[in-house]
């Protein structure tokens, strides 16, 4: 079979901004003439602001038609940058692709989806947004609908739709595409349990129908049973490609030689803190033999937090909150709910957290920690680290890889006859 | 089967055919655009028309009685409808498109269009709007008995004319607001100071017959139609005001010259630029 795809040592590269209070991609005009200002009067105008980074570097790889891809690798791996590439939404800093036949990237599901319209209307905008013609939307508009199962509301505004008729929706339009060449970043995780194992059937369906797929996830399982090969993607470098199994070993032994210990002070703050307090590091406090931020299922998570304190704080609060991969809030406590501070007088400190049942099933989560004082934040991070929770003997007596929710609390069922 | 060569060195080479391909998009955006600004407010299409008809009724209050400009032999509220149309019509189509790459960011950052199709898209909810507002102007036409000739043709070539020097300046703009966020702040200040440069609600001869025996008088007149409104305006005025009126050709000349050179520039600065939108918005 002929390539579909064909990567020749593709390079990306990022200018990083440092400005104060974090990260940001776009500038001000004020801050251009404000720096060009400064540059006449100071000898060295060197920016120390800017800085270099390589999302990729020299990646190369081929993908033959018909074949089914995944790709994996840490957030931060160069995965989504990989994938915008392809779908020529930014261009390479070096290299060259050659791609046979048309393509459709899925990099979010209802991408242009209006609040206002409604939902027939929305199928419309979304198909041309995704490259299908009118008559191919049209054709196919029944098909969509049904999948979809929202016959009764499409002709309501689609503002008014619960968040999974709205996913649906937007993953039936993307899934009746019939371009050859498929790229999926991470949207298979929507809808109900139902309906995500509807969205892996149709996404079989068009890897069986001699179609190309290239695939990005964080699940595991998703990626065993839809691609045969897989590419590891490493700090922007391609570690390794080959057959499915094979890699995802490779990335789960490498993951276990991560550092346990994450220093907190480069990573994006949400909001502005107050300055009060800062959060410095992240220590994984473990015993038992596995890899850094990897949990057994059933065992307590526990970690080490260390943070500033600059001026008092009055009615401090010090709290995480557990995300899915996809963003939503699973879980979150501060120690407002087990034993309320009074007060912290400025020093360096060390918070150890213990969570000894977290009842979250085997998967992928992010950590988020924050400081707070009198209810206002101090300082916040969305996200600190992943962390796995592995599948264990507990988890499989439960039953748990057959439940598609997060958690699975512990919960007591009493039985009576009546 | 289509082929396709993503190189980093060169520039797109099927960059105009691409943009013919996603011509269905842009009628969708367009199309989009359309029905939710006449579904969002519960006045819907009336909006499109208070708002010019507020405007004629107070700009022939200020200019007609108190300042008590010409109208050039035609009625006044006629003579400030056939300005007040072209010149709402410059101004949204130009600040809609100017921050339309923003409004669109995220569609940018997810999908792959040629992205001059935002802009050109944005504009089009405004034509519409003028399209609905030209109910106005021919009531007041009827009201006033003002009769039209041929010239009335020639309207939709001074309205192609609005459109391309907002699209022009709505090209450069967008494509700055990107890369510069506060970019976006300078925008209304066009519009309010193009108001005045523009012969809204007086007429270009206004200018000779105040302050022609001066030195400035004749250079602000021969500089003005500069502003590709100027060439706009009077051949609004010119097409519906029927036999009294008499068009000053070269400034619709001149005003086409800066319009080609504003759309020609706009377009190169925003094909320059257009490569790294999706990683800086």
């Amino acid at each position: 079979m002929s390539a579909a795809i064909r990567v020749e040592n593709i390079s990306k590269k990022y200018i990083l901004r440092h400005q104060t209070g974090g990260r940001s991609r776009y500038v001000s005009l004020r801050d251009v003439l404000a720096r060009r200002a400064k540059a006449l009067f100071q000898k060295n105008p060197a920016d120390a602001s800017r800085e270099e980074f390589w999302a990729l570097k020299d990646v190369s790889f081929e993908i033959k038609q018909g074949e089914a891809v995944g790709i994996i690798g840490r957030n931060g791996a160069g995965k989504s940058t990989l994938l915008k590439i392809l779908s020529r939404i930014t261009k390479p800093t070096r290299g060259r692709i050659e791609i046979e036949g048309r393509v459709a990237s899925l990099l979010e599901v209802g991408t242009g989806f209006h609040p206002e319209l409604t939902g027939r209307e929305n199928i419309f905008l979304n198909g041309a947004i995704l490259g299908m013609h009118r008559a191919e939307i049209k054709g196919k508009f029944d098909e969509i609908v049904a999948f979809a199962e929202v016959e009764k509301f499409l002709d309501t505004p689609v503002k008014h739709f619960s968040s999974g008729m709205y996913m649906r929706l937007a993953f039936a339009v993307a899934a009746h595409l019939e371009q050859e060449i498929l790229i999926v970043d991470e949207v298979l995780a929507v809808g109900d349990a139902a309906f995500q194992k509807k969205c892996l059937g149709k996404m079989n369906d068009v890897s069986q129908s001699g179609r190309t797929i290239l695939f990005v996830s964080h699940n595991m399982e998703a990626i065993t049973r839809l691609c045969s090969r897989c590419l590891y993607l490493v700090k922007g470098e391609l570690k390794l490609q080959g057959e499915t199994r094979e890699v995802i070993r490779a990335y789960s032994e490498h993951s276990k030689q991560l550092s346990g210990e994450i220093d907190l002070t480069p990573l994006p703050r949400r909001f502005e803190g107050n300055g009060a307090a800062q959060l410095l590091r992240l220590r994984s406090v473990q015993n038992r033999n596995t890899a850094a931020w990897c949990y057994e299922y059933g065992t307590p998570l526990e970690f080490a937090v260390e943070f500033s304190v600059s001026r008092t704080l009055e009615e401090p609060e010090i709290g995480y909150a557990i995300f899915s991969i996809t963003g939503t809030e699973l879980v979150s406590t501060t120690t407002y709910q087990e034993c309320p501070l009074e007060q912290l007088l400025p020093g360096q400190y060390s918070m150890r957290i213990t969570i000894p049942d977290l009842s979250l099933n085997p998967g992928t989560y992010v950590l988020a920690l924050g400081i707070a004082t009198s209810g206002r934040s101090a300082d916040h991070i969305l996200e600190a680290t992943q962390i796995e929770i592995l599948p264990s003997q507990l988890s499989i007596e439960k039953g748990l890889h057959k439940i598609w929710s997060p958690i699975t609390p512990h919960t007591i069922f009493e039985l009576n006859h009546i | 089967m289509s082929r396709l060569v993503i190189e980093a060195e060169h520039a797109e080479s099927a960059y105009w055919s691409d943009l013919w391909r996603y011509r269905e998009l842009f009628f969708f955006l367009s199309w989009r655009d359309i029905l939710v600004r006449y579904k969002q407010t519960t006045i819907g299409v009336l909006w499109a028309l208070i708002r010019p008809v507020l405007t004629i009724g107070i700009f022939t209050f200020l200019f007609g009685k108190l300042a008590k400009m010409d109208s050039e032999g035609i009625p006044f509220p006629v003579f400030v409808c056939a300005a007040t149309l072209p010149w709402q019509f410059f101004a949204t189509a130009m600040s809609e498109a100017s921050n339309s790459l923003i409004t669109n960011a995220n569609m940018l950052s997810k999908i792959y269009f040629p992205r001059l199709i935002v802009p050109a898209s944005a504009v089009i909810v405004s034509l519409a709007d003028l399209l609905l507002s030209l109910v106005i102007l021919a009531g007041l036409m009827v009201w006033y008995q003002v009769a039209p000739n041929w010239r009335l043709v020639t309207l939709p070539l001074f309205t192609a004319l609005a459109l391309f020097a907002a699209l022009g300046v709505g090209f450069w703009l967008s494509a700055l607001n990107v890369k510069y966020r506060d970019f976006r702040y300078v925008i209304p200040f066009i519009v309010q100071f193009g108001f005045f440069l523009s012969p809204v609600g007086y007429s270009r001869e206004e200018i000779l017959r105040k302050m022609g025996d001066g030195v400035f008088g004749p250079v602000i007149y021969a500089l003005y139609p500069f502003n590709p409104m100027v060439g706009v305006i009077n051949g609004f005025r010119w097409a519906i005001g029927g036999a009294p009126l008499s068009l000053d050709w070269n400034s619709v000349w001149v005003s086409l010259l800066v319009t080609t050179l504003l759309v020609v520039f706009g377009l190169r600065y925003f094909r320059a630029t257009e490569e790294t939108f999706a990683d800086i918005i």
